[in-house]
């Protein structure tokens, strides 16, 4: 049996956005184990619903992260809705699915730059966030802000978007669509890329859903599961289909998040198609009483958002579960095994997000 | 096929203009409607107090006895709530981002004359209905009531 030894990986490590601590234990270039540490970003956000009103609160819930913000702030809103009986208007539902999918379009375009960053295709890396940015404008246009939208409130939405801009929007992807299927197909289809993501950490469908994973990371093995199914907003009137790969590697996620993006492209067009008119807001009366827990599908994978209120302005507890949470015992299963080298690439195909993981 | 395709584009990208602007020689167009700072337009303001109420920060002071109004714009988030709930709607919403700085800065704006000398007659036209409503009152109570609680003044 040749030596052991521990390599630390992380906190700060050039392909981690974000920190995270792992210790990486070796034997000769393979890691036989991972043993991964969290609490560097940690915020105490959730502490938060005892000091901050329950409308004051969707602010704080979207600042979990920077990147799936438009989600956390819809989950939170949701839950709380659902508590108080509040049934929101058809638009506000559309709106609602617009942004949800434009946030896990770019969302998906970062990860997808960051992940051609991690195995040096630099000139990818500046092109998907180059489509990126336009998105964000889209964002900005549509609700004021490129990273924190702060579009949703309890009972609805803050401000309606115009029926000219969600026209230009549809225009605008169109327009881009080409451009994205250029830049999907060369991640998807470039020998190098292949060789490099291809049968590297292969966690079989039993070994994901046991280790409980979530999104692409359960998606890529195989396994048929999207919360978006599940019905709520408009994606039930919404024709798309669970996007799935039965590899189990990390090109396998790669593939799925990928064709996501273009699957997102397809979600807005329809949605901005069948938008009806009409009020996007609700009045909201009285303070919540009861427990709710809403899931919903985040682009890293299915989030779930518990709110307990006492009817009182202040609400009793709020939990937040993320998909990066969720996917750590797996990434950890996946990367026991694999060659020190592809340490980064196996990171960075789960899309983690420490931000959302620690609150 | 990928790359191929790739390198069509890489090509061009070397010989077309940049994808950025060049700022700051290019000014930076916001879109109508970009949450960028908040602005008091202190001709409107009645020092209600509203948006201190509402910030969910606390970024907002309102001081009625220095007549002024201020906000620390290193703990604003821009969520536009005071923006919604000013009733005169002197508070808008500027679309340049809040600029950096190295140093917490509170920005204090005070009254304007106008609106000071119109805070000034309200508050001595409110000051006179309430005593002409005391006096009616105490008239009230010392006609009514006079023989249980004489002194009730
Ligand atoms: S809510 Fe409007 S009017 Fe009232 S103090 Fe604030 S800025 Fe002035
Ligand atoms: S925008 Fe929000 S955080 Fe900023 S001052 Fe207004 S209410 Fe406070």
């Amino acid at each position: 049996m040749s030596n052991r030894s521990v390599v630390p990986f992380g906190p700060q490590h050039p392909v981690l956005p974000e920190p995270i601590h792992l210790d990486l234990v070796l034997e000769d270039e393979v890691v036989v184990d991972a043993i991964p540490s969290i609490g560097f970003v940690h915020r105490g956000l959730e502490k938060l619903v005892e000091v901050k009103d329950f409308n004051e609160m969707a602010y704080v819930a979207e600042r979990i992260c920077g990147i799936c913000s438009y989600g956390h702030g819809f989950g939170y809103c949701d839950a709380v809705e659902h508590i108080m009986n509040i049934e929101i208007p058809p638009r506000a539902q559309y709106l609602r699915t617009i942004l949800f999918e434009m946030s896990r379009l770019h969302s998906h375009m970062l990860w997808f730059g960051l992940l051609a960053d991690g195995f040096g295709f630099e000139s990818l890396f500046m092109d998907a966030w180059r489509i990126r940015e336009k998105l964000l404008d889209m964002l900005e246009e549509a609700t004021g802000g490129r990273v924190i939208f702060s579009i949703n409130k309890i009972g609805g939405m803050r401000r309606d978007i115009p029926k000219e801009m969600l026209k230009s929007f549809r225009q605008r992807l169109e327009d881009l669509t080409e451009d994205l299927k250029v830049t999907v197909r060369t991640l998807l289809e470039d020998p190098a890329v292949k060789s490099r993501l291809s049968g590297v950490g292969v966690l079989t469908a039993d070994e994901v859903e046991t280790l409980g994973a979530a999104g692409p990371f359960l998606r890529g093995s195989g396994i048929r599961r999207d919360s978006r199914k599940l019905g709520y907003l408009a994606y039930d009137d919404i024709d798309f289909d669970i996007i799935t790969h039965n590899d189990g590697d990390t090109y396998a996620r790669t593939y799925v998040r990928a064709m996501e993006i273009l699957q997102s492209v397809d979600i807005i067009k329809q949605a901005i198609e069948k938008t009806p008119a009409g009020e996007v807001d609700v009045p909201v009366k009285g303070f919540p009483n009861g427990e709710y827990m809403t899931r919903i599908e985040q682009p890293r994978g299915e989030a779930c958002y518990y709110v307990k209120a006492n009817g009182k302005k202040f609400l009793e507890r709020m939990r937040v579960r993320t998909p990066t949470f969720a996917n750590i015992p797996a990434l950890t299963a996946s990367l026991r095994g694999s060659e020190l080298a592809d340490i980064p690439i196996l990171i960075l195909a789960i899309d983690p997000c420490i931000s959302c993981t620690e609150r | 096929m990928g790359a191929l395709n790739f390198a069509g584009r890489a090509l061009k990208n070397l010989f077309s203009a940049p994808a950025t602007i060049k700022y700051p020689f290019e000014p930076r167009v916001y879109p109508e409607g970009t949450r960028g700072h908040v602005e008091n337009d202190m001709d409107q303001c009645i020092l209600c107090g509203l948006c201190q109420m509402r910030c969910p920060t606390k970024a907002i002071t309102v001081d009625k006895g220095s007549q002024t109004w201020s906000i620390r714009p290193f703990s604003c988030i821009q969520c536009r709530c005071c923006v919604d709930n000013c009733p005169k709607k002197s508070l808008s919403m500027g679309l340049k981002y809040q600029e950096p700085g190295s140093v917490k800065v509170t920005k204090t704006f005070e009254l304007s004359d106008k609106q000071k000398e119109l805070l000034a007659a309200q508050q001595k036209a409110a000051a006179e209905r309430a005593a002409a409503a005391k006096a009616a009152a105490a008239a009230k109570a010392a006609g009514g009531n006079a023989a249980a609680k004489p002194e009730a003044k």
